[in-house]
């Protein structure tokens, strides 16, 4: 792709394809760090060294008050994600990553609709697809339903394309967090 | 077009006309698209220098100053600039080539992940990762370097990206939600503040920098004029007000006027205008003008009660804001006469402590004698840079800045250095004023480098160095507060400052006879070219007076 020597033009399309090894799938990355100022800058900053955009980002204590979970989830078709984990692993404050396979993982994320209702039926059929989905009404006014859903990305997604045509306000997500499946310790 | 021409473009749009820097492999582009853009490019010899000529430039136009610089090496090179640029709030803005895009987080050659290593003292920086969204970049950039609270805004292009063919359309406004920053001060605070204003009995007008970047000086100036409220201004400030008017009270701070110190310290009102309260201003916080109100008039809301807790915050430009607040105060019609027992009070402070230092009899040229023959020589009409330490703090103390854009120097950061680098931006910048560097032995030597810039490139700034053969400032505190055990501040084996001048092809002048010393100045500044001017100054001598560390104004020293 060029040596700096070199003064050829590039084309745009010949850039798209440079670039390292994509593995195609989105990547949760569970990471468990000592609870210390500045080590989730530092996380971040080796992701936004190599201009990766992380999709989602949730950070919260563990049963141990000196350790917190970070969980942060990146496009692997955009991005080749081993290089980044393994200078991860070198952070002093970062204890153990793991690269979360989807098909052993079990992911939840929760998401706050706020949904505009301008008159009762609309509002009886957001509260049914809320029930289908197993969702919580958690607010009600008189034009606006706020409900809570709990579930995978894809299940948040679903509900969002219900509701969409009511006429959306707001959707607040919280990131997905994830554990491993079966005994394995995540 | 290839995305260098199009960032060539952006910076014509911008109104850039000169830009600093160095060439390297990751920037090849940039300087090919360079090569013939119309551009004035100052060739430097160190990026640091780059960075600083950038600021000098800055700070002498009002414009936003450019540097380049190649990846790894010559992005760090920058840093200190970059940091400088920040704490001085100096509109800049620095590009920096970046590593292909494939060998990013690989450890390639001359890699460093410069956006990473800036992050706490860029205002803002940007990684380009699709060549389509340089142009934008490079307007954002500008944008942001110059408007709300100036500062330095890097962005750093991947070579591969630099050799893009991109669709290249001028871009009229850039679009930024979340960067707002707000310019016209709420009319209702500004009543308040007028009004109280009116009702003090000893007021304070303690201006900063800010007033010089938002080239508000004449409304700063209607503002004090409107009454005979006493005004001073921080050494970034200095020359907003000028320091030959009956209300000027001096500096305040460590090395300011005990007149100043005094009358903030008896304040019943202090009305901040683009600055800080710095630590080198407050002293013991807990102590400082303990009997003040504050008006707080500042573009960075960040700054409003951070330091000192402001009774009345003004937020917005002072350029829109200070014409309303004397037209305010003048429809009140305060009584001046509440003033005179208060200029009565501040008259006491001035005649019993002037700022002065002992004379000598022989030739030996006290430091402070050397800014007044510099005053003397120049008409006080020169732009002065300074580097940092006790020249200057004498070179605020004794120079009287009396215009705006006169005085540059690194008053946030501090940086040894600065003097000659920004002396050739600002001669850059202003190719008819006269441009002194006043520089110290311990800071010269560390941007000596860009004499050989200024010679290459005719730039005629003149050097008058200081030269006492010590880190005077490290020296002084060691003498006072560390029982003169002298530890690495003697300058030891300095150079011929002569033969160097002469090596890097400049003129070069010793003077060590007090009475020799206006004249050589006079005739160092006929000279077509760069002159160094080595001043044999009295090696031990102290700046004072002095707030010492963690003391208040009261306990100002000397």
């Amino acid at each position: 792709m060029g040596e700096p020597g070199t003064k050829e033009v590039l084309n745009l399309e010949d850039l798209q394809v440079s670039g390292g090894i994509r593995t195609g799938r989105k990547h949760i990355l569970s990471i468990l760090v000592e609870n210390k100022p500045g080590v989730l800058a530092r996380i971040a900053g080796l992701f936004a060294r190599r201009g990766f955009n992380i999709d989602s980002l949730a950070v919260g204590a563990t049963d141990d008050t000196s350790i917190s979970r970070i969980t942060l989830t990146v496009d692997g078709a955009a991005h080749p994600i081993d290089q980044v984990t393994k200078q991860l692993h070198k952070l002093v404050h970062v204890i153990k990553i793991r690269d979360l396979e989807p098909e052993e993982t079990v992911a939840r994320e929760l998401a706050l609709f706020k949904i505009s209702c301008q008159d009762g039926d609309a509002r009886a059929q957001v509260m049914q697809f809320t029930e289908i989905f197993r969702g919580k009404t958690v607010d009600v006014s008189k034009r606006s339903v706020t409900v809570e859903i709990t579930g995978t990305e894809d299940k948040i997604q679903a509900f969002e394309g219900m509701v969409r045509p009511f006429g959306l306000i707001e959707l607040i997500r919280t990131g997905e967090i994830a554990v491993a499946r079966g005994r394995s310790i995540t | 077009m290839r995305a260098v021409d199009a960032i060539m473009e952006c910076l014509k749009a911008e109104g850039v006309d000169h830009v600093f820097g160095i060439p390297g492999g990751a920037n090849l582009p940039t300087y090919d698209a360079l090569y013939d853009a119309g551009l004035r490019h100052v060739q430097c010899r160190h990026e640091q220098g780059a960075g600083h000529a950038a600021e000098g430039y800055a700070k002498a136009s009002g414009k936003v100053g450019v540097a380049l610089a190649t990846s790894g090496p010559g992005a760090t090179n920058l840093v200190t600039a970059i940091a400088d640029a920040v704490m001085d709030s100096v509109p800049t803005v620095f590009l920096t080539g970046q590593v292909r895009t494939d060998l990013i987080g690989t450890d390639g050659f001359q890699e460093a992940d410069i956006s990473g290593i800036t992050m706490p003292i860029v205002k803002h920086s940007i990684l380009i990762q699709d060549p389509r969204q340089i142009p934008t970049a490079i307007h954002e950039a500008f944008h942001v370097a110059r408007s709300g609270r100036p500062g330095p805004v890097l962005v750093d292009i991947p070579q591969d990206l630099s050799r893009a063919d991109i669709p290249y359309e001028p871009v009229d406004n850039v679009h930024l939600p979340g960067y707002q920053p707000t310019t016209e001060g709420n009319l209702k605070q500004i009543r308040l503040a007028a009004k109280a204003l009116a009702n003090a009995r000893r007021p304070v007008i303690y201006g900063g920098g800010g007033i010089v970047n938002a080239n508000a000086s004449k409304e700063f100036r209607e503002l004090c004029g409107s009454d005979r409220f006493p005004v001073t201004c921080t050494l970034m400030g200095l020359g907003a007000f000028p320091a030959d008017d009956g209300q000027w009270l001096g500096m305040p701070g460590m090395h300011g006027t005990r007149t100043a110190n005094y009358s903030m310290d008896e304040a019943d009102l202090i009305v901040a205008i683009g600055a800080r309260f710095d630590d080198r201003v407050t002293g013991k916080l807990s102590e400082f003008a303990p009997r003040a109100k504050f008006i707080h008039i500042d573009v960075d809301p960040a700054e409003i009660s951070k330091n000192v807790p402001a009774h009345i915050p003004i937020v917005g430009d002072a350029k829109h804001i200070l014409p309303k607040l004397t037209a305010e105060y003048r429809a009140l019609g305060a009584d001046p006469s509440r003033l005179e027992g208060w200029w009565q009070r501040i008259k006491g402070w001035q005649d019993k402590y002037p700022l002065g230092y002992e004379q000598t009899a022989d030739g030996e040229i006290k430091p402070q004698y050397m800014v007044q023959a510099m005053y003397e020589a120049t008409d006080g009409q020169a732009i002065v840079t300074s580097d940092v330490g006790q020249h200057q703090m004498w070179a605020a103390q004794y120079y009287g800045f009396t215009r705006p854009r006169q005085w540059i120097n690194s008053g946030g950061l501090g940086t040894m250095g600065f003097g000659l680098p920004s002396a050739m931006g600002a001669k850059v910048a202003c190719p008819d004023d006269e441009v002194v560097c006043l520089a110290g032995d311990g800071s010269l030597i560390m941007n000596i480098q860009e004499l050989a810039t200024c010679v290459d490139e005719s730039i005629p700034v003149k050097i008058f160095l200081m030269n006492n053969g010590h880190l005077g400032m490290v020296r002084q505190w060691q003498e006072l507060f560390w029982d003169r055990r002298y530890s690495s501040v003697k300058m030891g084996a300095s150079p011929d400052w002569v033969k160097l001048a002469e090596a890097f092809g400049a003129k070069g002048m010793l003077i060590s006879d007090k009475n020799e010393l206006v004249g050589g100045f006079k005739e160092a500044l006929a000279e077509e070219g760069p002159v160094l001017v080595d001043v044999r100054v009295t090696p031990e001598e102290n700046c004072y007076p002095m707030i010492p560390a963690g003391q208040a104004a009261r306990d100002m020293v000397g």
